[in-house]
């Protein structure tokens, strides 16, 4: 899909180029998006090295296990299915609260050793479960308290305050995962409705 | 809404202040844990670079030869009549689809618009506000042989869908 889109973008440019007679705009384009995509990335090594240092610390003093024993009680609602001693329980918190602190990279192995415990769960059927499901939707909505990268950006394009959108992205993220948990839980019900 | 405004300056000091004082109290090696943490946010700069040299140059054929504007114009019409700039329109629809093709876009939105101005802000908070749909059930879902996704796609964009309102919705309560 993305590398429809991707080639997609560039054939449409090409021809509206053609036809409107702009091909040298998107001969210079070409190399100074390319360009700017190193820039970009050279402008994020900062960030992600201090913040990841950080969460470094954070994991070692062991901040990620009380964490994930603050949401116990909240995910436990959310994962009926799951015995509250299954391995699966202990990856599920581990995965969100990862999530939380931005930590995407580390978020995702969690995820999968998540997945991997609730297949066995299911009885290693190759279909998704009710518990998968919700996971994948809690994953999904992208429930976050500090959008690294995108401060980082904003910095470069010389934000007079980067990090101003923080509050509108918690708040923003809150309600997307508080509407995913309840679509999800509504699917939930309509598919038991229909096969019992 | 100046509390939103308080807590967006806060919250980063204070993490970090938090996470020195838990550290020592712990007995954490802190420099040494930074220092080794460091090196993997290294890595994943480098590693996120092509993925955005790719979609960079993309975007900025579509824009360079007047398509964008174009698309932004014709669809301009509809959106503003519910209240939603047609020029991030795009990244909603590619948010779902690509991480870093949306991080691609947004920053495109950053040089164009201005970090500051409105919808930069808006493009901002976007990003930052659903995670990558299809990215995520494709990983999750195949690294582990799920073959039958069950309602997994459709509550994903569903609650993309509601995200992008929600983050217009209190965008411009905020900054409107």
């Amino acid at each position: 899909m993305v590398n429809y889109i991707w080639v997609l973008m560039f054939i449409i440019g090409f021809v509206y180029a053609a036809l409107t007679g702009k091909m040298e705009a998107v001969n210079q384009a070409i190399f100074k998006s390319a360009e700017e995509g190193v820039t970009l990335c050279l402008g994020l090594v900062f960030i992600l090295i201090f913040w990841l240092g950080m969460m470094k610390i954070a994991e070692e003093a062991g901040l990620l296990r009380v964490l994930s024993r603050w949401f116990k009680p909240l995910l436990k609602r959310l994962f009926p299915d799951v015995p509250e001693n299954h391995p699966a329980m202990g990856y599920i918190l581990s995965n969100t609260v990862a999530n939380v602190f931005g930590l995407g990279n580390a978020a995702t192995p969690l995820g999968i050793k998540a997945m991997e415990q609730l297949k066995k769960l299911n009885g290693n059927r190759p279909v998704a479960s009710r518990s998968m499901i919700t996971l994948l939707a809690l994953n999904t909505s992208g429930f976050t308290l500090i959008p690294t990268t995108v401060i980082a950006i904003r910095m470069k394009y010389g934000a007079a305050s980067p990090t101003d959108i923080v509050g509108v992205t918690i708040l923003s993220t809150a309600c997307t995962t508080i509407a995913a948990l309840i679509i999800d839980r509504l699917f939930y019900y309509r598919r038991k409705r229909k096969g019992g | 809404m100046t509390w939103l405004q308080t807590l967006s300056v806060w919250m980063i000091p204070a993490v970090i202040a938090i996470v020195f004082v838990a550290g020592t109290l712990k007995r954490v090696p802190t420099y040494e844990a930074f220092v080794e943490g460091g090196k993997e946010g290294f890595q994943m700069a480098v590693s996120i670079m092509p993925y955005l040299v790719g979609m960079l140059v993309s975007i900025g054929v579509f824009r360079a030869s007047g398509a964008m504007d174009a698309l932004v114009n014709l669809i301009k019409p509809f959106f503003s009549a519910i209240g939603i700039p047609a020029e991030v329109v795009p990244l909603a629809l590619i948010r779902p689809l690509s991480g870093n093709g949306a991080l691609g876009m947004m920053s495109n939105i950053l040089a164009t618009y201005g970090p500051d101005s409105f919808i930069g802000r808006l493009a901002s908070t976007l990003q930052g506000t659903t995670d990558t749909t299809f990215y995520i059930i494709t990983v999750y879902f195949g690294a582990v042989g799920i073959k039958k996704i069950g309602d997994s796609l459709k509550i994903g964009l569903l609650a993309d869908l509601v995200g992008f309102i929600c983050c217009i919705v209190i965008v411009t309560l905020v900054f409107g």
